[in-house]
């Protein structure tokens, strides 16, 4: 039998895990400082590096936030894979720069904006948001972003504009998943222009007051909170302002589950299972979801008189 | 002690334990991810249809092989998938529905794919009931009958899964071709091509 001698290391000798964590990120940091002088780039790109000039806002919840890494290791983003796990493990062959996300369509000043332009088109701030999937779970997440509508406003949408269409990046080089035909690439999401102009709804470019690991959709994603997660598209290289109704991925694969709102409701049923209750990541009881999930004082009046039955 | 060691009965029980084994260390260390009630759950379903093909694909095996003691592995199987199929049931009583017997009522009525797993079940509990010596005996060719059930016990299970999946279908499909290959194996064709299979293989032995 091996016995090992004790005391080699004197409990008090080891680093707590939150001190190498961040000495860690100092060094990263620093390589990319260097890196980044070099090259003449801008640093701090990669996930987990630390973003800057971060605000508080008004959009706090008293609701325990979801562990960081349940938020970076549970995900759907069938880009990388359709199981939990698959986006962390399959992420990394993203290139989040150099990135450029198209402006065009029914706007008056339609344009490509670089990655590094957008992060500094408006204050950043967090953003604790309740999400919640059409599987039923959920989690509470603090994003980091600016409001969409502060890029709304800057491109001036046309008379016309009646939706915004968002457009993941397609690239089966980077993005594994996509070599597997599951979804009919790309991923299509939209929102009608109210509702992309809503305060709630926000690019989100990082949580936990980090850059956004690219299994969360880096390095530039939606956030809409009364709607269940698969409307808040990923990795996004063009928003496109346009008068008809978009056809959204999911619409296209299963249009009598998916329609084109999606809003969190817990009386509409998916067509196979309950929306009535949802798992909290990290709980054990299942707690009852709310009409439009928690959002309904901000946002149910841009529903009203809609039958929400009918437009699911 | 070696001669227990050297049982094959023991050693098929060992391995058919492995799957709760992995789910007791990963439970105990953390392993089971974000949400370990889905994943005990998507376990333990795995595992049961695993089962059910493995207990199929033995009287397959035996006409291939010629070798007519296979059949004493064939109720430990069975009972296996029954006990992963009972496990799964708990599960969703228990962890997923914390016996909400209103809402798992109301589960059972309108969700297919709920509807398809839990007919499964219940027709494998008589199986289950009836796998001892005695209860053969006694049933005497009405066992055989009955145990004909797994066919569509199979059948609902892998439909079960095929309905519960959101778009990728690619696990279930699997486990649906290899339920129709171990079914077609009972067919006239395939009964003819286990014997041709086995007159390649063994030209020697008839």
């Amino acid at each position: 039998m091996l016995i090992r001698r004790s005391g080699d290391i004197l409990p008090s000798e080891i680093t707590p895990p939150e001190i190498y964590r961040e000495r860690r990120r100092f060094m990263q940091g620093m390589g990319m400082l260097a890196a980044g002088a070099a090259l003449g780039i801008a640093p701090n790109v990669q996930a987990g590096a630390r973003l800057a000039g971060v605000r508080s806002s008004a959009y706090a919840l008293n609701e325990e936030k979801t562990p960081y890494k349940s938020v970076t290791r549970y995900n759907n983003f069938y880009e990388f894979g359709t199981g939990k796990g698959d986006p962390a493990e399959n992420a990394g062959s993203l290139k989040t720069r150099p990135w450029t996300v198209t402006v065009e369509g029914e706007v008056g000043k339609p344009g490509v904006y670089d990655i590094d332009s957008l992060l500094k088109l408006a204050p950043l701030e967090e953003r604790v948001y309740r999400m919640r999937c059409v599987e039923g779970w959920s989690m509470v997440i603090p994003w980091v972003g600016f409001p969409l509508h502060e890029l709304i406003r800057r491109v001036a949408p046309t008379g016309n504009a009646n939706y915004v269409e968002f457009v993941t990046l397609n690239d089966p080089g980077q993005m594994s998943g996509q070599r597997s035909r599951v979804l009919d690439w790309p991923y299509v999401e939209g929102l009608r222009l109210d509702e992309a102009m809503h305060p709630l709804t926000i690019l989100a470019v990082g949580l936990y007051g980090e850059v956004l690991p690219n299994q969360n959709g880096a390095p530039i994603r939606l956030v809409v909170p009364w709607k269940y997660g698969f409307k808040s598209a990923k990795s996004i290289v063009r928003i496109r302002f346009v008068e008809k109704q978009p056809l959204t991925a999911w619409m296209r694969a299963a249009p009598q589950e998916y329609g084109f709102y999606s809003n969190v409701n817990p009386r509409v049923d998916h067509p196979r299972w309950s929306q009535a209750k949802e798992r909290r990541i990290g709980e054990f009881f299942k707690r009852d979801t709310l009409m439009f999930n928690g959002y309904g004082a901000q946002v149910a009046q841009l529903y009203r008189g809609m039958d929400l039955q009918r437009y699911f | 002690m070696g001669a227990v060691l050297r049982s094959p009965k023991l050693w098929l029980f060992a391995v058919c334990l492995l799957p709760l084994a992995r789910l007791v260390s990963l439970g105990v260390s953390g392993g089971l991810g974000a949400n370990p009630i889905e994943f005990i759950t998507h376990s333990t379903g795995t595992w049961t249809l695993a089962g059910l093909l493995a207990t199929l694909s033995v009287t397959p095996l035996r006409r291939l092989t010629g070798r007519a003691e296979l059949i004493r592995y064939r109720r430990m199987l069975g009972l296996f998938a029954f006990f992963y199929a009972s496990l799964h049931v708990v599960t969703y009583i228990w962890l997923d529905q914390f016996f909400d017997l209103a809402g798992i009522g109301k589960d059972i009525v309108k969700r297919p794919f709920i509807t398809a797993g839990f007919a499964a079940f219940v027709l494998l509990i008589p199986l289950a009931a009836t796998s001892t010596h005695a209860m053969m005996r006694r049933l005497g060719r009405r066992w055989q009958q009955l145990h004909r059930l797994i066919y569509p016990v199979a059948l609902l299970g892998v439909v079960h899964y095929l309905w519960l999946v959101k778009k990728d279908m690619t696990q279930p499909l699997i486990l649906g071709a290899v339920l129709a290959f171990l079914l077609a194996m009972r067919l006239p064709w395939g009964l003819n091509m286990l014997h041709v299979v086995r007159g390649r293989l063994a030209p020697a032995r008839s």
